[in-house]
């Protein structure tokens, strides 16, 4: 097998006589390894049901909300995001190691896969595709201004620019500022305002 | 390998697809796509960075013409051919050979289990040769097999701002070399010293390196 994947490039077989419509490919792979036994149907059902629905944003939103009302809380966090994420029970699926980095009037914080499509699945639940596109994953690092202005996000003068490109089994997440006019919102109200996006850095929050 | 997923600072791949708060899935078959890549019987001796080294094996004509979640379907459709469950003929015409069925062990849904928690920490004797604050330089690194080390951050001067404890090492668990548990740090570059002087000077990016691609400057 190590000899064999050594040279994977060359062992992958032809498969150009497939359907050109994915859909198809999908169907006709899907129902070959329920007919071999490899993959039960409900198996695939509970991973997307689990996965779309279960965990998602609003994971990552309760994180960043408790962060805004409790200082020991947000102290503890940027410290060492994962025991604290973990007391919240919502470590798991590729965000198993957590970094929290906090946006501020002098820093923006924004996060990328350059080599592959890594997110902090149990946080954010499934990344949008922009997130996986080529065109993000070449021109963060390089132009993460222009990036942000293409995603409508103005930035101050003097704010400094901190990408984080995930190339290990450790996830960053954004803790965006907390827009004014929020004073009187609770954690649930709080948590309900932040979107996914801002915990990636492509958005800011407004009240 | 120095392959066209490796495409940090590259020119021309157009503008972003953006939307505010897309959703993840565009069509059913995507979904589809999702569950079986997880609930498929994976080979024994599978990594998650062998997954990663067999996408970016894909001829790179396909990488960037397919779709993100077909780019899964061929890692899938490959990875149970090169693993022996299915064979090309099965594949191509979509039906199971004759006496063929092996396996009665397909996960059940109770298996899926999005909050635990899979850890890549191990715990290691040697001692970090870094520290917080340390500056070091990547080497200059080109190998054949699979690296998280992107091209763009090859050979460059950064800053130590955390160390993770140690690690497995995708250059050896990628293929089958076992895990080779190795101190990761967290190293921040200048957008200056990535990409010259007409770089935002306010700006950086931070990236996770392990410790054999790195060197004191």
């Amino acid at each position: 097998m190590a000899e064999k994947s050594k040279h994977a490039a060359h062992d992958h077989p032809d498969l150009s006589h497939l359907p050109s419509d994915a859909a198809l490919r999908v169907r006709a792979l899907e129902s070959l390894l329920i007919e071999k036994r490899l993959v039960r149907p409900e198996t695939i059902d509970e991973y997307v049901e689990k996965f779309e629905h279960e965990v998602g944003p609003h994971n990552g939103a309760r994180v960043v909300a408790r962060s805004w009302i409790d200082p020991e809380f947000r102290t503890r966090l940027l410290e060492d995001a994962t025991s604290t994420i973990e007391e919240m029970g919502v470590l798991g699926a590729q965000a198993s190691d957590v970094v929290a980095v906090e946006n501020s009037e002098s820093v923006h914080n924004l996060v990328v896969c350059t080599l592959c499509s890594c997110y902090p699945w149990t946080l954010l639940g499934i990344p949008p595709s922009w997130y996986k596109s080529y065109a993000y994953r070449s021109r963060v690092v390089r132009e993460p201004r222009a990036v942000l202005q293409d995603f409508g996000v103005e930035l101050n003068e003097n704010v400094e620019v901190r990408v984080w490109d995930s190339t290990a089994e450790v996830r960053y997440l954004v803790v965006p500022e907390r827009p004014t006019g929020t004073e009187k919102m609770n954690e649930q109200e709080l948590a309900a305002i932040v979107s996914r996006d801002s915990m990636i850095g492509a958005a800011r929050l407004e009240a | 390998m120095d392959g066209v997923h490796d495409m940090g600072g590259m020119h021309g791949f157009g503008p972003i697809p953006y939307e505010v708060n897309q959703e993840p899935f565009h069509d059913d078959w995507e979904r589809r796509v999702w569950g079986l890549m997880f609930a498929t019987t994976p080979p024994e001796d599978g990594t998650l960075d062998g997954v990663r080294h067999n996408l970016e094996n894909m001829p790179p004509h396909l990488y960037l013409s397919y779709r993100y979640f077909e780019r899964w379907l061929y890692h899938l459709t490959t990875t149970v051919i090169a693993s022996g469950a299915v064979t090309l003929d099965e594949v191509l015409s979509g039906k199971a050979a004759p006496n063929s069925l092996t396996r009665t062990d397909a996960a059940g849904p109770e298996s899926v289990a999005p909050y635990s928690v899979t850890q890549y920490r191990r715990e290691v004797d040697a001692a970090p040769r870094f520290s917080v604050g340390d500056k070091v330089r990547t080497k200059n690194l080109h190998p054949r097999g699979h690296t998280r080390l992107p091209r763009y951050a090859r050979d460059k001067i950064g800053e130590v701002i955390l160390h993770h404890g140690a690690h497995v090492l995708p250059d050896t668990n990628a293929h089958h070399k076992g895990e080779c548990p190795t101190h990761l740090y967290c190293i921040k570059f200048s957008a200056r010293e990535l990409w010259g002087s007409e770089a935002d000077p306010r700006d950086s990016t931070s990236l996770d390196v392990w410790e054999c691609h790195l060197e004191r400057a």
